[in-house]
């Protein structure tokens, strides 16, 4: 089978109060889904998909993250059970797509993460506005992300493939000038 | 080198703490802590620049980023250059080279000078009323001058090697300014648990407390209150200070711009030290304690080096330690120009005499000269003053006339009172209103969550101001939901009194006064040239200003303003308030392009994408393109091979044998749901109920008016969901205008959209042995023709790694579209070619694509359209649903216009002779040989050499082209005309049989 | 940089996530297939681009992806609200009107503000 080459493969980043790495392959999908079909997506998925914005929801090695009104971003490990458990539903009302290689990700993490986001990111980053757990379909600087904090100094960041040597360089400069 | 203006024992400088910088090439000893304007005035040195247009010499005016004058050229190294630094804002560092600017040969004796003895022939609208005419002159005599002596400073040359860094940032409050208002304000607002942001462009908070000898606030020096109250706050979690730092423009909903200078102060900034970093904070509220700003007074001759605001003589004794002069003369409308005189005599400064122009003077001030043996004489005005690099005397006299009496000064504190600085709060667009008794604009109406206190508010009471600003903050905390202070407030002693004032002209510089009296010194704008501006006709304040260039520039209204319109309105016989007041404009001070641009430099100036195969095409020597974002390899040069020699073996090898491309850039769009069909309807032109699982069609998409917008191929991968492929340029567009009628027209159809652009990496195979290529390394998929016919999809498996393999053809030849998951990209092409490449196959890049496609009249959107092109114009009626009751263009395809005789029409051109390859853009006529101008019947759309045609091919769009087959049309170029037959846009392979192969 | 109340979000939002889209409450004609040229420029050219109040389209592109519509002051640049797509036009009050009108007392380098009967 022919090899699997990751954007960003190799490389790494730490300096002081900041590591960034990039995360290795996961299974995605795009979700987008009628109201109707969210019992049965639900129970394929065996998680309850976040209903409020700004919303996950971790269950085992699943996520789901809300991202609009019907949308979410389903993270999994990498061994293709997500689309194969969509594939078992009736329902029509909805559309799961894979988009594993369409994205890849970026661990951002250290007392300094929020600050190196910021240099790029708009939103509100502090806890109280974008507490562990939160994620948002956002900006960082002329790249759209998908920002995820799983941790008070750790954020798990989402970007379309071909972005990612722009975003991982706009974070090293960012880092290396706080 | 010893420091002949420093005075032993005043300032907060250290005198050990001795460094050395240079001033036009000339070593001079500093302090640390120094500006660049307290170092020159210390060396006693007074002239430091040259003005713009009258290039008349100019010294310090103020102590701050107020300064009009002296603008300088700092520099580290060749590449570390910065033009027009205000001397009074740039801290000096060991080894520091500044230099003058807008002076020839030097500044002592500068050419230009000449100007300011032709003062009289460079009035107001100069510029406009001489260089009206000739017309001819323009481009080779006026402009080439114009250029030349316009603008201040040098451009560096070299790029800059500073980093800069931005910033976004949030906070409850943000206080801005962190003199005495400020820091009663930050320190209110620290106690309540709020987050709180205090910034100032000083390097030291405290504002004026810090050039104050005399005030005391709770018992306490003013400083050291100061310095007390920045401890308490610094130990503080919730409270950021930031120092050096201006908030130069004041956004929509509280969005505040502020640059925060890092490291220019530093003899030897460490290398990961940002220069300078733009902060762009969002605030609950914003609390403004900006000050305010000392006017000038406007009286002949009143921009001499050594002529400055009192306020900066009393800051530069007690910051710095330094007398700007000797034998210093004070004339003044404002209590507080006294304490500087005080202050200065203490320190064993000669005080000349002070003039007031005001008749009453409150009586302690005059004691307590009388008691320092200060000479005052009240309704009294300075009429002129001499001195051509330095002020040397000033003529006195009673404002009642009789007369003059000439004073030997060496310099001249000047004080025409204080002007609120509303800049920030103007920027809000809050509404000012005038204060007739204190001759100022105040803040009145607010349209932000901001309030401002202290002087910037007219509270100059200092007493006053800290009340106001715990009050006004107290009310912030309140609306934040935090906890408020009820902490008693302190008392002040010993506050200089701001009262009196005068603006506009003084006496001696009237209506009917022939002398140089400056309003605005960066500009050169005198009381005369406001005069004549409204003696012209200018009637709003708004056109004086660009009329005369008063508060244009830096200045943005900081000192000029009021004089400039006290003098209007007295000229137009209006009060002031009526008059009104020019905007003010962001920035505050001139900020750095590198600032604004931060981050976003180099390689991080835009993104650049990289397709899958990216790496796999630099190592078989592309060339890459710029299509948007993206970098596509454009042809693949083989020893020493030109474009062109490239692109027709590319060409070649392709339609011999096989060629693979890269095709990842496509957008693709997936389109899922059990409304799917009915969507694509909607959609496209075409009909999709057809469309059997597992074929393709190729689409046209239009705008509502009709034209077309997009075009690709869509594959069926099952009933409810379609695999659409979009331009490359075009697929963030179409998701969007898909998403927007899902959303907005059909929000109830049960069907849903993904961008998939970037999970597929997209391997084109075409050429007679593209699927003898490809075969062996597909699994479960029956690759025979019958099976597999031309314009159909299979998903199966290719190298082992998951499929969509499209059957379809952008060349004319047997072609596949081979979709992988886009990490598996490399990977597979590496496969391909492996088993390829011995078998004939070469690889093209995006030029021989274009030929090839042209050779088969297949269009590209953008390049054969441009936006007013129709699917019948573009020859592709066949692609429009007959039966459709509706589609997104329908109602705009039936516009009279648009099926009117007449459009232009996508047809082939060749020219007579062949090796002529027309320019894409020309323009085409039906007889050359008639006068211009020629009407146009059309235009050249796409054009290149078709080495496996051995002959020219072009197509274009020309007037009812269609109904024109045969005909001979003409394509005037500069140095020919070329004639060229209209024929079927179809060069190559007519019939269509090869994709079938 | 504006701050935006995305509805389906919930919350206020940087300006740099949003896109605006034109006019609101442009709705396609049904009878496409057979509009009259006259129905035809109105629906596709004809905008009221007014000065003073208006409602107007914005996607929240970065973000949600969803299309929604706000009523907001062009001169004071100021929201009165935002609601999602398909719902009515609002009914707004004389407060939230007069909430977001320019200052009329003022300067003339600054345009006096739109008179109540003008911004409905």
């Amino acid at each position: 089978m022919a090899n699997l080459e990751l954007p960003l493969q190799s490389r790494m980043f730490a300096n002081d109060g900041i590591a960034i790495a990039p995360i290795g392959s996961l299974e995605r999908v795009s979700l987008r889904a009628d109201d109707s079909a969210f019992a049965s997506i639900e129970k394929v998925l065996g998680l309850t998909l976040p209903k409020k914005p700004k919303t996950s929801v971790t269950k085992d090695d699943r996520t789901a993250l809300w991202i609009g009104p019907d949308e979410w971003l389903i993270l999994g490990q990498d061994n293709a059970s997500l689309m194969q458990a969509f594939g078992k539903l009736r329902s029509q009302k909805f559309s799961a797509v894979d988009v594993s290689h369409r994205n890849c990700a970026i661990q951002i993490s250290g007392e300094n993460a929020v600050m190196v986001l910021n240099t790029g990111c708009p939103q509100d980053l502090s806890l109280k506005a974008f507490p562990v757990g939160a994620c948002s379909r956002t900006v960082y600087a002329k790249a759209e992300i998908i920002l995820l904090r799983t941790g008070e100094n750790e954020f798990h960041l989402e970007c379309w493939r071909s972005f990612s040597d722009y975003v991982w360089k706009f974070l090293l400069d960012s880092a290396t000038s706080l | 080198m010893s420091a002949p203006n420093r005075i032993a024992g005043h300032g907060r400088l250290s005198p050990s703490n001795a460094i050395s910088f240079t001033f036009d090439g000339k070593r001079l000893d500093a302090l640390e802590g120094d500006t660049l304007a307290s170092a020159l005035l210390a060396n006693g040195i007074q002239l430091m620049g040259r003005s713009f247009k009258y290039h008349r010499p100019r010294g310090i005016l103020a102590a701050g980023s107020e300064e009009p004058n002296a603008l300088m050229d700092i520099a580290r190294d060749n590449g570390r250059r910065q033009p027009n630094v205000r001397a009074g804002v740039q801290e000096v560092f060991d080894g520091m080279m500044a230099e003058s600017q807008n002076r020839y040969p030097s500044l002592a004796f500068d050419v230009g000078a000449v100007n300011d003895g032709l003062g009289r022939f460079l009035p107001a609208g100069f510029y406009y009323k001489t260089f009206m005419w000739p017309r001819k002159a323009w481009d080779k005599l006026y402009e080439p001058i114009i250029r030349n002596a316009a603008g201040l400073g040098k451009t560096p040359v070299e790029a800059d090697p500073d980093k800069y860094a931005n910033r976004f940032s949030h906070t409850d409050i943000l206080i801005v300014g962190a003199g005495a208002a400020g820091l009663q304000a930050a320190l209110t607002a620290a106690k309540s648990g709020l987050q709180v942001v205090l910034a100032d462009e000083n390097p030291e908070l405290g504002g004026s407390l810090l050039s104050d000898g005399d005030v005391r606030i709770g018992g306490k020096a003013g400083g050291d209150w100061a310095r007390n109250v920045e401890a308490e706050l610094r130990g503080m979690d919730n409270v950021t200070i930031l120092t050096r730092t201006t908030a130069f423009g004041y956004y929509a909903q509280n969005m505040i711009a502020l640059v925060e200078r890092v490291s220019d102060h530093l003899a030897n900034p460490d290398s990961g030290l940002v220069r300078e970093r733009l902060w762009q904070i969002r605030a609950g509220r914003v609390i403004m304690a900006t000050g305010a700003i000392e006017r000038h007074l406007v009286f002949a001759d009143n921009d001499r080096p050594g002529i400055m605001l009192a306020s900066a003589g009393r800051e530069f004794l007690h910051k710095y330690g330094v007398t700007p002069g000797q034998n210093i003369g004070v004339y003044t409308a404002c209590d507080s120009a006294y304490n500087a005189a005080f202050d200065l005599k203490q320190a064993g400064v000669s005080i000349v005499a002070i003039l007031d122009c005001r008749p009453n003077v409150d009586s302690e001030l005059l004691s307590r000269a009388n008691d320092l043996g200060i000479k005052v004489l009240t309704s009294h005005a300075v009429i002129s003053t001499s001195g051509r690099l330095r002020v040397k005397s000033m003529q006195v006299r009673s404002i009642d006339g009789g007369k003059s009496e000439k004073y030997e000064i060496d310099c001249l504190l000047m004080s025409g009172g204080w002007t609120p600085s509303v800049h920030l709060f103007s920027q809000s667009r809050g509404k000012l209103a005038f204060d007739e008794d204190k001759g100022r604009f105040v803040p009145d109406i607010y349209m932000e969550d901001c309030a401002s206190v202290g002087s910037c508010n007219g509270t100059d009471d200092m007493a006053a101001a800290l009340a106001e600003a715990k009050e006004k903050t107290n009310e912030a905390i309140k609306l934040l939901g935090g906890k408020t202070s009820r902490a008693k407030a302190l008392s002040v002693e010993n506050a200089c009194s701001m009262d009196g004032f005068l603006i506009g002209s003084a006496d001696g510089a009237g209506p009917d006064d022939f002398v140089k009296a400056f309003v605005d010194f960066q500009n050169d704008v005198t009381a005369k040239d406001i005069r004549l501006a409204v003696r012209e006709g200018f009637r709003s304040i708004e056109h004086v200003k660009r009329y005369t260039t008063t508060g244009m520039a830096t200045d943005q209204g900081k000192m000029s303003n009021m004089h400039g319109l006290a003098i209007a309105a007295e000229m137009l016989g209006k009060d002031i308030p009526e008059v009104g007041l020019t905007t003010f404009r962001a920035p505050y001070t001139p900020v750095t392009f590198g600032t604004m641009v931060n981050h976003s430099r180099g390689e991080l100036f835009d993104v650049t994408r990289r397709t899958p195969m990216h790496e796999g095409a630099v190592a078989k020597g592309a060339v890459f393109e710029d299509v948007g974002n993206w970098k596509r390899a454009w042809y693949f040069p083989q020893g020493g091979e030109d474009m062109h020699a490239a692109v027709n073996r590319e060409c070649a090898t392709t339609r011999k044998m096989a060629g693979m491309f890269d095709a990842s850039t496509l957008g693709k769009i997936e389109v899922v749901g059990p409304d799917a069909v009915k969507f694509m309807n909607m959609m496209y032109t075409n009909p999709w109920d057809k469309l059997g699982v597992g074929r393709l069609r190729y689409g046209i998409m239009c705008r509502e008016d009709g034209f077309i917008y997009d075009d690709g191929v869509v594959a069926r991968m099952d009933k409810n969901r379609f695999h659409v492929t979009t331009t490359t340029g075009g697929a963030p567009r179409v998701l969007n205008m898909m998403e927007d009628y899902l959303q907005t027209e059909f929000p109830d159809w049960k069907v849903w959209l993904t961008s998939v652009s970037e999970q597929w990496a997209v391997i084109a195979v075409n050429g007679p042995k593209a699927r003898a290529i490809i075969e062996p390394l597909v699994e479960g998929i029956d690759m025979s023709g019958d099976a597999f016919p031309h314009m159909s999809v299979r998903e199966g498996k290719i190298c082992g790694v998951p499929t969509r393999l499209m059957r379809m053809s952008f060349t004319g030849e047997t072609g596949f579209e081979i979709n992988v998951p886009a990490n598996y990209g490399q990977a597979v092409w590496d496969a391909i070619w492996e088993r390829g490449a011995p078998m004939g196959m070469g690889v093209y890049g995006t030029e021989a694509m274009h030929v090839m496609r042209a050779e088969k009249g297949y269009i590209i959107v953008g390049q054969d359209t441009d936006g007013t092109v129709t699917p019948h114009d573009a020859g592709l009626s066949w692609a429009i649903g007959k039966n459709k009751k509706d589609f997104v263009g329908i109602g705009g395809l039936r516009r009279p216009d648009l099926v009117a005789k007449g459009r232009r029409q996508l047809v082939g051109l060749r020219t007579r002779d062949g090796n002529i390859v027309l320019e894409e853009g020309a323009q085409i006529v039906e007889n050359a040989d008639v006068p211009i101008p020629i009407p146009m019947v059309g235009f050249v759309t796409s054009s290149y050499w078709s080495q496996c045609l051995g002959h020219s091919i072009a197509l274009a769009l020309v007037e009812n082209g269609f109904e024109r087959l045969g005909e001979t049309v003409f394509i005037p170029m500069e140095d020919r005309t070329i004639a060229a037959e209209i024929v079927s846009p179809v060069f190559y392979d007519a019939k269509g049989g090869r994709v079938n192969g | 940089m504006l701050l935006i109340h995305c509805p389906y979000c919930e919350e206020d939002r940087p300006e740099l996530e949003f896109h605006g889209a034109g006019e609101a409450h442009m709705e396609r004609p049904k009878n496409m297939g057979d509009i009259s040229p006259e129905d035809f420029e109105k629906f596709f050219f004809i905008r009221e681009n007014r000065k003073g109040l208006v409602f107007e389209r914005w996607r929240h592109l970065h973000g949600c992806g969803r299309f929604f519509n706000a009523a907001r002051h062009s001169v004071s640049d100021k929201f009165i609200c935002t609601y999602k797509a398909g719902e009515p036009k609002p009914e707004l009050s004389d407060e939230q009107i007069a909430a977001v009108l320019p200052p009329a007392k003022g300067t003339p380098a600054n345009e006096p503000i739109v008179s109540k009967g003008d911004a409905k």
